[in-house]
C-alpha cells in the first residue's frame, strides 16, 4: 500500500467516528472535554457553531454520532452518551447572549427569503443575519420552529428550551413573518435576491383501505401532533391504534398516553428488527406501557354507523430476512381512534411549474446535492423539503451548507466554488509522559438517564421526562470518551523498529510488517483487522529494514501510550481539529 | 516512565489459548524502564512464548537478580511465583527451587552485569550443574542502572556515549555456555520476536539448562553511532543460522524443508523444534563445530543467532544426577520429609 496521506483531512476526521458520522460535524471530542473541565459555555459555544440548536438536540437528535461511536466496538459495547453530554452543556450554560452572532447595523443590500421556520431556515437565517443579509422568513403557523415545535412533544422538548434558541436567531434581526403560506414562489423569487426553501414534509401518508373516509377519528399522525402542540387536541379515546413504527410512531403513542387513552398499541407489519424507531425512543415508549405488536398488517378500517369501531389486520410470518411474508389469519383489534405515523411527504402545490424549477418523476424538485441549488438559480432548497424526511440535524446541516450557496450567489462566486475542509494538527505534548488531555481509559460504563416516575410524568403533558444526568453521572460519562480526535501522528525516518510501541499497545492495533496490499496486511496484523470500514494507516518505509508501520484505526483507544514508550517521538499525540467552512468563513476569505 | 498503567481494554477479538486466556492475561505490571528498551521487547516475547505454550501463570517461577534486566520479570505472568535475589545469586535460587520442585516450570532472567560480572561464578556453575531452567541475559554491553559504564560483555572497539573505547575483551556468553557443555544455546536478538518467540517456547521445554542470550539496545546509553550493541548495529551484523519453529505437539504438522536443510529435535515432553539451517555446513548438534564457527564470526563482529547448539540426549541434568524427588517437597507427607532420629541415626551409620 501507499503511505497514508494525513495530511488529507478526511483521514483524521474518519477516526473521529462520532464527527465523521455527525452529519454537521460537531466537535464531539472538543465539547466533551469542556464538559468535563466544567465550561459548559464554551461547549455549548462549540456546539452551537456546527448544530446551532444545541438544547433541542441535547434532546431529540436521531444521534448518528452514537452508533458510530469508537466505544460501542469495545468490550462493553456501549458508545458514550454523545447526545446526553449535549444537553448538560445546554443545561448548564451561563447567559451566553454576549457571546452571539450579531448582524452589522449596516447591511450588505441584499435580500434573501425563507420559506418556512423550521430547522434549517432558522440556520440559513443565523449564517447569514451576520453577514449583513436581510433574511425574511415566511411561517405559516403563527409560532417558528416547524417541525422542532409541531411533532416534538412537549414531554421530550419542552418549549422554553426551543423559545431561547430560536429567539438567539430570531433576536439577530430577522424580519419573521407569522401566519403567512406561501401562495407563489414566483411572486417571492422576484422579490428577493435568493430564495430558501425550507418548508420540509408537511403532508403525512395516507393509508387508503376500506371505511378510511367514514369517521373522523383516524388521524394523520403529525397533524395530530401539531393539533396538540396548538392546544387543538386535549383527549383521544380509550383504546388508541398507531400504524407504523418510526420515531413519529413513538411521539403519537406516548401522546395518546397523556391525552387520556390507556390501551395503546402500536402495530408493526415487519419484526421488531426492522422498525424504524429508534432504539432508546422504543424503550421510552415501552417503558410507558405501551404495547408494539409485530408482523400485523393493516387490512380495513371498522366503522359501524359512522362509528369506528377498530381495526382488521393480518397476521404474518415472514421469511428469514422478512423480505417475504404469508398470511396465518386475520384478526380484529378494537379501536376508539387510530393514528397513522406511516411517513411524510413532500408538497409543493405552491411552486409554480414554470419557473424553471426542475421536477423529477416523483414531482420532487431536483436539488444539487452540494449546493442545495435547483435548476432555477438562486432558489435553494434543504431540510426535509430538499430530499425528503430525514431529521433535524441533516436540516441544520442543509441550512448551512444552503447559506453558503447563497452567500456566493449573492456575491456572484459560482456556488459550486467552495472553500475545502481545513485541519489544524497540535501536539498535546505537556511534559515527559504528560499530555493535554485525559489519556487513561477510564472502564466506567454508560451511565442510565432517569426518568420521571411513572406517575408524575402523566400528570401533564408538559412535564419532561428525562431528568438530565446529575453531576456524578456527568463526571463519569465524560471520562468514557476516548478523545478520538487526538490523532497518534507517525514520523517514519524517525522510528528504529524497537518494537516498544507495538508491545505497549492495550489494543493491539500496531503492527510493523512487510508492506503489501491491504487484504495482505490485514493479514499480517498482531491483532485481526476484521473491520473494513475503517482505515489501515500504513508508513513510508521504515530506515533499517524497510518495512512499514501499519496502524489499525478500529479500536485505538487514544490512550498516548504509544508515544510515551516511543524513545525517538517518531509517534506523537496530535489534537486534529477539522474545520467545516460555513457561510461566516466564506465572507471573511479575500478571493481573487 | 509513564504516570499511567496500560489499560485493561483490549482488542475485542483477541485470539484464546487453550486455557481460554488471551495474551493480555500473561501480562504483568506496568514497566519502569526507558521508553524503546530492548529488554521490554523481550518481555513482550516472553508472554507470547508462555501465552503460547498454555502455560497455567502459576506453573511459571520468574527468578532474577539485580539490575534492569532483572526488575523485568515484575513485568510478565503476574500470577507466576518470583524471586528476586541478591545481584548475581539468582542461580543459586534457582537451583534451590528447582530441587526442592520440579514439576513448576523456571525461567531465570539476568543480564550481562548480574550474570557475567558479579554473578560469573553462580553462572558458570548452575549451567555445569544443568539445573532444569531457561535463563535469559538480556545483553546490552553497558550497566544501564549506574548510567552507562562497558560491562562485561562490551566489545573490544566499542565506543562508550562520551566517546571511551573499549579495550577490554568481553566475556561471551554463548561460547562460554558451549565450553561448559550447556545442552541449548542461542543467540537472539530483542527486535526480532519472530525468532525469539519460539527460542523462548523451545527453551522452557527443554530438559535441562538453556541460556539465551538476548541482543537487548540500551536506548538511552548505548544506542548511539560506535556502539556495537546499538538497534542499528545490531540490524546491521546479525546473522540468523538457524530458524527455529517450535512445535508444541508432536502430531501437528510442520512444514516441510528440502532434505539436508532441515533437522528435527523431539523435546522431553513429546514437543519438538524443527531448525532450518539458513547456512548448510552449520550443524547445531555438533557444539565443538558450533563454537568454533561462533568464534570465527564474533571475530569479524557478526552476531551469529538463532538455536546454536541443542543435545536432548544429554544425561547429566540436574534432577537425574542428583536424584531428586519427583514429588514437589511441599506435598511430601511430614514423616517423609522428616523421617525423625532413627532414621538419621541409620544414615550417619553409613559413614561410620
Amino acid at each position: 500500500m501507499k503511505p497514508t496521506d494525513v495530511r488529507n483531512p478526511d483521514y483524521f476526521h474518519k477516526v473521529v467516528d462520532c464527527q465523521w458520522g455527525c452529519p454537521a460535524h460537531t466537535n464531539v471530542p472538543e465539547y466533551i472535554r469542556m464538559i468535563a473541565q466544567g465550561r459548559y459555555s464554551d461547549a455549548y459555544m462549540l456546539n452551537r457553531e456546527s448544530n446551532v440548536f444545541p438544547g433541542v438536540l441535547g434532546r431529540t437528535c436521531d444521534r448518528p454520532c452514537e452508533p458510530a461511536c469508537r466505544r460501542g466496538r469495545l468490550e462493553d459495547a456501549k458508545p458514550v452518551a454523545i447526545c446526553r453530554l449535549k444537553r448538560v452543556a445546554a443545561d448548564h450554560r451561563d447567559d451566553i447572549t454576549d457571546r452571539l452572532p450579531t448582524a452589522p447595523e449596516k447591511k450588505n443590500g441584499k435580500r434573501v427569503a425563507c420559506i418556512g421556520a423550521g430547522p434549517a431556515s432558522l440556520t440559513v437565517a443565523n449564517d447569514l443575519m451576520p453577514l449583513g443579509y436581510e433574511v425574511t422568513i415566511f411561517e405559516k403557523q403563527d409560532k417558528p420552529g416547524g417541525l422542532m415545535r409541531t411533532n416534538i412533544p412537549s414531554f421530550r422538548l419542552p418549549e422554553q428550551v426551543l423559545d431561547d434558541e430560536i429567539g438567539y436567531i430570531l433576536n439577530m434581526g430577522v424580519d419573521i413573518r407569522y401566519g403567512s403560506p406561501v401562495k407563489s414562489l414566483k411572486a417571492i423569487a422576484s422579490e428577493y435576491d435568493a430564495v430558501f426553501v425550507g418548508s420540509g414534509a408537511p403532508r403525512g401518508k395516507n393509508l387508503e383501505l376500506p371505511g378510511r373516509d367514514e369517521t373522523d377519528r383516524i388521524h394523520l399522525g403529525i397533524d395530530w401532533l401539531e393539533s396538540i402542540a396548538f392546544d387543538h387536541v386535549t383527549s383521544i379515546g380509550e383504546k388508541v391504534l398507531i400504524i407504523g413504527v418510526g420515531n413519529t410512531a413513538m411521539d403519537c403513542c406516548r401522546s395518546s398516553l397523556r391525552m387520556g387513552g390507556k390501551d395503546i398499541k402500536v402495530m408493526a407489519r415487519r419484526p421488531r428488527a426492522y422498525f424504524k424507531a429508534s432504539p432508546w425512543e422504543l424503550e421510552d415508549a415501552e417503558e410507558e406501557g405501551v404495547e408494539i405488536v409485530i408482523n400485523h398488517a393493516p387490512k380495513r378500517f371498522v366503522v359501524e354507523n359512522g362509528k369506528l369501531k377498530g381495526m382488521e389486520f393480518e397476521r404474518l410470518e415472514w421469511d428469514a430476512d422478512a423480505k417475504k411474508s404469508t398470511v396465518i389469519d386475520t384478526v380484529f383489534l378494537p379501536a376508539d381512534d387510530v393514528i397513522l405515523a406511516i411517513g411524510q411527504d413532500n408538497a409543493f402545490p405552491w411552486i409554480e411549474r414554470d419557473m424553471g424549477i426542475e421536477f423529477d418523476k416523483w414531482d420532487i424538485p431536483k436539488v444539487d446535492k452540494v449546493t442545495f441549488e435547483s435548476a432555477r438559480p438562486g432558489v435553494f432548497f434543504g431540510g426535509d423539503a430538499a430530499f425528503g424526511p430525514k431529521n433535524i440535524i441533516w436540516a441544520v446541516e442543509h441550512g448551512h451548507q444552503a447559506a453558503v450557496s447563497v452567500h456566493n450567489h449573492c456575491q456572484g462566486i459560482a456556488t459550486s466554488e467552495r472553500l475545502p475542509v481545513g485541519m489544524n494538527l497540535i501536539p498535546q505534548k505537556m511534559g515527559l509522559s504528560e499530555w493535554s488531555y485525559h489519556n487513561d481509559f477510564n472502564p466506567s460504563k454508560r451511565q442510565k438517564m432517569t426518568h420521571v416516575d411513572l406517575v408524575e410524568r402523566f400528570k401533564n403533558l408538559n412535564v419532561e421526562v428525562e431528568t438530565g444526568f446529575t453531576a456524578e453521572q456527568t463526571a463519569r460519562e465524560v471520562q468514557r470518551c476516548l478523545n478520538c480526535d487526538i490523532e497518534t501522528v507517525f514520523t517514519a525516518k524517525r522510528c528504529i523498529e524497537c518494537d516498544a510501541c507495538i508491545d505497549i499497545c492495550p489494543v493491539d492495533c500496531l503492527t510493523i510488517a512487510p508492506n503489501g496490499t491491504d487484504a495482505q496486511l490485514r493479514s499480517r496484523l498482531k491483532a485481526p483487522a476484521t473491520n473494513p470500514a475503517q482505515a489501515l494507516y500504513v508508513s513510508s518505509a521504515l530506515p533499517h529494514t524497510a518495512r512499514v508501520m501499519v496502524k489499525d484505526e478500529d479500536v485505538c483507544v487514544h490512550c498516548g501510550l504509544c508515544a510515551e514508550r516511543c524513545p525517538t517521538a517518531a509517534w506523537d499525540m496530535q489534537k486534529s481539529t477539522i474545520n467545516i467552512p460555513h457561510a461566516i468563513d466564506e465572507g471573511a476569505t479575500c478571493r481573487s | 516512565m509513564s504516570f499511567i498503567n496500560k489499560p485493561k481494554v483490549s482488542h475485542p477479538s483477541l485470539p484464546r489459548n487453550a486455557l481460554g486466556l488471551t495474551r493480555r492475561q500473561y501480562e504483568g505490571s506496568m514497566s519502569t524502564l526507558c521508553a524503546g528498551c530492548g529488554h521490554d521487547s523481550i518481555t513482550a516475547a516472553i508472554v507470547e512464548a508462555c501465552w503460547g505454550l498454555d502455560m497455567r501463570p502459576e506453573q511459571l517461577v520468574k527468578l532474577s537478580g539485580i539490575g534492569c534486566s532483572s526488575k523485568t520479570t515484575a513485568y510478565f505472568v503476574a500470577g507466576a511465583h518470583g524471586f528476586n535475589s541478591v545481584h548475581g545469586r539468582m542461580p543459586s535460587i534457582a537451583s534451590g527451587a528447582s530441587a526442592a520442585n520440579r514439576e513448576l516450570t523456571y525461567i531465570g532472567i539476568s543480564g550481562d552485569g548480574d550474570s557475567l560480572s558479579i554473578g560469573l561464578g553462580q553462572l558458570v556453575h548452575v549451567i555445569r550443574r544443568n539445573v532444569n531452567m531457561l535463563y535469559m541475559i538480556e545483553n546490552n554491553g553497558v550497566y544501564g542502572l549506574t548510567k552507562g559504564q562497558f560491562s562485561a560483555s562490551a566489545d573490544i572497539g566499542t565506543k562508550a556515549k562520551k566517546g571511551d573505547v573499549n579495550q577490554t575483551p568481553p566475556i561471551d556468553p554463548v561460547l562460554l555456555a558451549l565450553s561448559l557443555g550447556a545442552t541449548f544455546v542461542a543467540r537472539s536478538f530483542s527486535g526480532d520476536k519472530a525468532q525469539l518467540v519460539p527460542l523462548i517456547q523451545a527453551g522452557l521445554r527443554h530438559n535441562g539448562f538453556a541460556l539465551i542470550d538476548v541482543l537487548s539496545p540500551c536506548v538511552t546509553f548505548n544506542d548511539h553511532e560506535g556502539s556495537t550493541k546499538s538497534y542499528t548495529f545490531t540490524r546491521e551484523h546479525y546473522q540468523p543460522v538457524v530458524e527455529t519453529d517450535f512445535v508444541a505437539h508432536a502430531s501437528e504438522i510442520s512444514v516441510n524443508y528440502a532434505e539436508g536443510e532441515s533437522v528435527s529435535v523431539q523435546l522431553h515432553d513429546g514437543s519438538r523444534v524443527n531448525l532450518r539451517k539458513l547456512d548448510p555446513s552449520y550443524d547445531p548438534t555438533d557444539r565443538s563445530a558450533a563454537y568454533n564457527y561462533i568464534e570465527t564470526k564474533l571475530k569479524n563482529h557478526e552476531y551469529v543467532t538463532g538455536l546454536i547448539h541443542i543435545d536432548e540426549s544429554s544425561s547429566t541434568e540436574f534432577h537425574t544426577l542428583n536424584k531428586t524427588t519427583a514429588v514437589p517437597l511441599n506435598r511430601l507427607p511430614f514423616e517423609k520429609l522428616a523421617p525423625g532420629a532413627a532414621a538419621l541415626d541409620k544414615l550417619m551409620g553409613r559413614y561410620r
